[in-house]
């Protein structure tokens, strides 16, 4: 009883957390790595696009809200998603027609692509904060769990409760389905093994004559949709601010650099490893192992590593660990 | 025009500013020569900072976000430096936590050695796993009693281990040193691999200061800050007191309490003034000396200054601790301005990319640039939210009183800040990108 007790512990405050925050890691982690792999460079204003796309989104959930459209169990921003998609799509291809060409024109080095992204961050951020403001915004509505812990504990008879959020489900189904359906389109259409091929070989591709303005156009597409998403389920679970987006740019891009930059398949086992050591790391394990352990072994602190304020410090420290052995990623990723 | 003309007039023209600033309260211009002053000492600080920047970026190509952190690091100093001495914090804990960061230190020295002169193989791992698990538990046993019995003193006014009750003018240097030691510690690992990833390792070391900062509280005090800190000048109140100066004061046509403020911040003015006309001229004889040529070879071809010998990586440490250094002063300097340490306020876009946006408008690779673009966008960055607000009036000035859309549009114009700053810096780099003051 015990040993179930711990588990269900451990699943109630480690597992189902991590996966949600990985889920949610995996597709920013996926943007930064395609724009790495096709752009070649390390978008800085990424954690401000996605906040840019859940903004859009809240914004067209309260219309919804307001003429009384709902998806039932589901969080109304389900409905609004598309919307916000179509208008980061806007706006990321509209940064692209007039910040990002010149310089590709120019053959700019990436450091300079990296300075622009600062800029456009920049701007970015002054959006967001100019329409919707810089203070908190929470936007959920619908089912709050899909299994609460008193349920749980009625359900099983256990002492421990087991909660699942109804964002926290939603999280990693929309995950798996957009990962799905990316690597479908990646692997299977013309447009995906086009750009496959830029990403590998940008001379050869052009000779083959892929037209690099299509690819560009569509890798903006893909990650204006991924970015949004990422914002909204991340807003959706924890809650909107613009600046827990702009910080969450160092998580993002340690799990892209850990996975491999530029290595789709490596950003999503990042994403997951980053998020999974954060919350092992930061969890006081008092509870779980008071259950594990005989109670002669039965820990009196709190038995937490490091405080939660540090959870930079773990993906900072796993990033520089990865960094020193293995450069190009744990999934062999670019060197440019 | 000659070039050098060009470049004193915008010199000129950033006095006038900020003359006018203390001159006149037309449109955006507050008419007091507090604010003025104001915005000349921080803008002094700030092109202190984007030297700093400068000779990472324009002399030698790195590409550093962590300003951040150097700067409230440089801010550490200053508590550690000048606050007094509280001996019983250092009877009850405070040896003992300069004994665990000794062990943690000797912990990660230990795992280096392994890693270093065992044969690679699951041995190693295994040493290398048993040594850091050890490590951080004896760090931690020694460490978490020894911060409890600090922080358990007088919390509501110490609660940390003080200071040394050295003058503060001392923390100035102090600040750089410690700068440094951080920027050893992470130029060490992170130069040498790609450019971006030096970027995301500042921006990495910057979050992590900070958090220690925050939540340290046996350090400096964390969110609960450490107020009141010495100060190089008399304070205002002494200043009002004193007959011979309120007398002073009469002759120059002033009130003793605007005459006390503006004296104090002019002497501010003056120290800071010296520092950085000091560090730009150092700046500016490595730049002219045969170690500047070096770095900027480097810079413009690393395979071809590789090829002729020069050690790519460690002139790149050097210059990478020599610009977190300058940060770090500029971080001592400001705290001793504000008197206080408050690590809440630090925020990456003001103290980082703000000082980015410095260099590349004043023109990175000069120092004069930098100089100017960090009292110019200073200046900006101070300015942009009445000039917003006097915009938005412009713009609402048809729209019905009391409208929704005006009072969004009215209380939004404060955001306009960050949206300038981008804005001009993806400008000036689309268009001018050598900056208002090229690299000759």
């Amino acid at each position: 009883m015990d040993l179930l007790n711990a588990l269900v512990a451990l699943t109630n405050f480690v597992i189902v957390p991590g996966l949600a925050y990985g889920s949610q890691l995996a597709l920013g982690a996926l943007g930064v790595t395609l724009i790495y792999g096709i752009l070649r460079f390390s978008n800085f204003a990424h954690g401000d696009t996605m906040a840019f796309g859940a903004m859009v989104t809240i914004l067209f959930t309260w219309l919804f809200q307001s003429v009384g459209l709902s998806a039932g169990p589901l969080p109304t921003a389900l409905l609004a998603l598309p919307f916000g998609i179509l208008g980061t799509i806007a706006l990321a291809l509209f940064t692209d027609k007039t910040v990002y060409r010149f310089y590709r024109q120019q053959k700019a080095k990436p450091v300079i692509f990296v300075m622009v992204s600062l800029g456009v961050m920049f701007m970015m951020n002054g959006i967001v904060r100019f329409i919707i403001g810089p203070g908190d915004q929470r936007f959920t509505d619908g089912e709050r769990f899909v299994i609460s812990a008193r349920t749980f504990k009625k359900l099983t008879g256990l002492d421990e409760g087991l909660a699942i959020k109804t964002t926290e489900a939603l999280t990693v189904v929309t995950a798996v389905i957009v990962v799905a359906v990316l690597f479908w389109f990646l692997n299977k259409t013309r447009t995906g093994k086009s750009m496959r091929a830029y990403s590998d070989n940008e001379d050869l591709a052009l000779l083959s004559g892929i037209n690099p303005e299509r690819v560009v156009m569509y890798t903006w597409m893909i990650v204006a949709a991924l970015a949004t998403i990422a914002g909204v389920l991340y807003g959706l679970d924890k809650s909107f601010k613009p600046f827990t987006y702009f910080q969450l740019l160092l998580p993002i891009f340690a799990s892209a650099i850990v996975g491999g930059l530029g290595n789709p398949i490596g950003a999503i086992a990042g994403g997951f490893i980053i998020a999974f050591s954060e919350v092992t790391i930061t969890y006081a394990w008092k509870k779980v192992l008071t259950y594990g352990l005989p109670d002669s072994l039965a820990p009196d602190g709190l038995v937490q590593l490091l405080s939660t304020d540090y959870k930079f410090a773990v993906s900072f420290a796993i990033l520089i660990v990865v960094l020193l052995f293995k450069p190009t990623g744990l999934f062999k990723g670019k060197a440019v | 025009m000659t070039d050098t003309m060009k470049h004193t007039l915008l010199f000129v023209f950033v006095g006038v500013m900020i003359l006018l600033e203390g001159m006149t309260d037309f449109l955006f211009f507050s008419g007091s020569w507090n604010s003025a002053l104001v915005i000349l000492n921080m803008g002094l600080i700030s092109a202190i900072m984007a030297i700093g920047v400068n000779i990472q970026w324009g002399f030698a190509g790195l590409f550093n976000v962590g300003i951040m952190g150097f700067t409230a690091l440089g801010g550490l100093a200053v508590v550690l430096v000048s606050t007094p001495v509280i001996p019983a914090a250092w009877a009850s804990g405070g040896v003992s936590i300069v004994m665990a960061l000794v062990m943690g230190a000797l912990t990660v020295v230990a795992a280096v050695m392994v890693t270093k002169f065992m044969p690679a193989g699951k041995l190693r791992a295994l040493v290398l796993a048993v040594v850091l698990i050890a490590g951080f538990f004896v760090y931690r046993a020694i460490f978490d009693p020894a911060v409890g019995s600090v922080e358990a003193i007088n919390p509501a006014l110490q609660g940390n281990i003080g200071g040394l009750g050295l003058p503060v003018l001392l923390a100035w240097p102090a600040g750089g040193l410690l700068a440094a030691g951080a920027a050893w510690l992470i130029g060490k690992t992170a130069l040498g691999l790609r450019s971006d990833y030096l970027a995301i390792a500042t921006l990495g070391i910057a979050e992590i200061i900070i958090a220690v900062l925050k939540n340290e509280d046996w350090l400096s005090r964390g969110v609960k800050n450490v107020v009141g800190l010495p100060r190089p000048l008399p304070y205002e109140v002494d200043l009002q007191n004193d007959p011979s100066f309120v007398e002073r004061a009469a002759s120059w046509g002033m009130d003793p309490v605007t005459a006390s403020t503006v004296y104090v911040k002019a002497g501010y003015a003056v120290m800071f003034a010296v520092v950085l006309l000091a560090l730009l001229w150092m700046a500016q004889m490595a730049l002219k000396s045969p170690w500047g040529r070096m770095m900027r070879a480097i810079r413009d071809n690393e395979t071809a200054a590789e090829a002729m010998g020069k050690d790519v990586t460690r002139r790149h440490l050097q210059i990478f601790v020599l610009g977190s250094a300058i940060c770090g002063i500029a971080g001592a300097m400001m705290t001793t301005l504000d008197s206080q340490m408050t690590p809440g306020t630090y925020n990456p876009l003001r103290f980082t990319f703000l000082i980015w946006v410095m260099v590349i408008v004043g023109g990175s690779g000069n120092n004069f640039g930098a100089v100017l673009g960090g009292m110019l966008i200073w200046f900006f960055w101070i300015k942009v939210e009445p000039m917003g607000i006097l915009l938005m009036e412009l713009v609402t000035s048809g729209m019905a009183e009391g409208s929704a859309l005006k009072g969004h549009l009215m209380e939004s114009a404060s955001h306009m800040r960050l949206f300038t700053m981008g804005l001009i810096l993806l400008l000036v780099l689309r268009f001018s990108p050598r900056g208002l003051i090229p690299e000759k």
